[in-house]
């Protein structure tokens, strides 16, 4: 079974690379981009065959390691 | 003082601060590899360098903090030992909620390697007995990723709570937005623990010990902390 874990950094917390991607963006002459956000997205071959279990393994990975939640807000799906 | 550093891989900055240990206790640390899950008998000072533990993958210090060392360096802290991490130290103590809040990329996504002046807030710890409360001194500083964040909530009780022991000032010991070249939340370059035995900062004064090296600003964060286990 597949994880993916989506991380992203907290409303609220300073996301300098997700500015410098705004900037960027506008500079090559893209109009109407509001604010950008940048994560990362980890994907997990897990050999946990329910689905249940696995979401919760992932879970726990991301809690652990995967995310930081002072900064980072994370979600699971499982493919 | 019988300190420990401790080396993960990456970890690059070890030899300056053994440097300024020595130079201030006359006795050499033991270095310590992250795989060992002991610290050596009688350790009283675990020391966490700079560097770019483990090349700073999925964040910085974030794999450090799971390293086996980290459980010894965890019940030595526990047991009131005194924890100083520098830099890349910093960001592992955060990373094992050693100490509270996280260090982000700089505001302006630059490295930044540069002297920096810091103000030191509070004199009565091990860390900083050495110094006046609100002297200020020059440190070299070089990370991508110091800009120290933590809720508001742990702001107000580090702020309230007197757990600042840094703060990035003009030489004349202003706090200014212009000195915080990080962006730091309320110019935070070094926090305590509530217990004042564990030290993070993101500037390096082991690198500043020696008039050889341009001064010796940086020497009493390591006298204060021999003196500290001298009395102790």
């Amino acid at each position: 079974m597949r994880a993916r874990v989506t991380i992203m950094p907290k409303t609220g917390v300073l996301d300098p690379q997700g500015k410098a991607i705004g900037h960027a963006l506008g500079s090559l002459g893209f109009a109407g981009v509001g604010e950008v956000r940048a994560g990362k997205v980890i994907e997990l071959e897990l050999s946990e065959a329910d689905p249940a279990k696995a979401r919760a393994v992932a879970e726990e990975m991301a809690r652990r390691l995967l995310a930081n939640t002072v900064i980072e807000s994370f979600k699971v799906e499982l493919a | 003082m019988k300190s420990a550093i401790i080396v993960f891989p990456g970890t690059n900055r070890e030899r300056d601060m053994a440097i300024a240990l020595e130079r201030a206790s006359g006795r050499k640390p033991a270095m310590v590899f992250h795989l060992q899950d002991a610290l050596p008998p009688g350790t009283d000072l675990v020391v966490l360098p700079g560097g770019f533990s483990h090349g700073d993958y999925l964040r910085c210090g974030a794999m450090a903090a799971q390293s086996p060392i980290m459980r010894a360096v965890r019940d030595f802290a526990e047991r009131g030992g005194l924890v100083l991490g520098v830099c890349n130290g910093f960001q592992i103590l955060t990373e094992a909620g050693l100490l509270p809040g996280a260090l982000l990329r700089n505001a302006t996504l630059r490295f930044l390697s540069m002297d920096c002046h810091m103000r030191v807030e509070r004199a009565d710890t091990p860390f900083t007995s050495h110094w006046q409360k609100g002297a200020v001194f020059r440190s070299p500083m070089a990370h991508g990723d110091g800009n120290y964040f933590c809720d508001d909530e742990t702001l107000a009780r580090l702020n309230g709570e007197g757990l600042v022991a840094f703060r990035y000032a003009t030489p004349e010991g202003s706090i200014t937005p212009a000195a915080n070249r990080n962006g730091a939340r309320d110019n935070i370059a070094g926090i305590l623990s509530p217990t004042l035995r564990i030290c993070g900062l993101m500037p390096h004064p082991e690198d500043l010990v020696d008039p050889l090296m341009g001064g010796t600003d940086g020497l009493p964060l390591f006298t204060s902390l021999l003196d500290s286990l001298a009395s102790a």
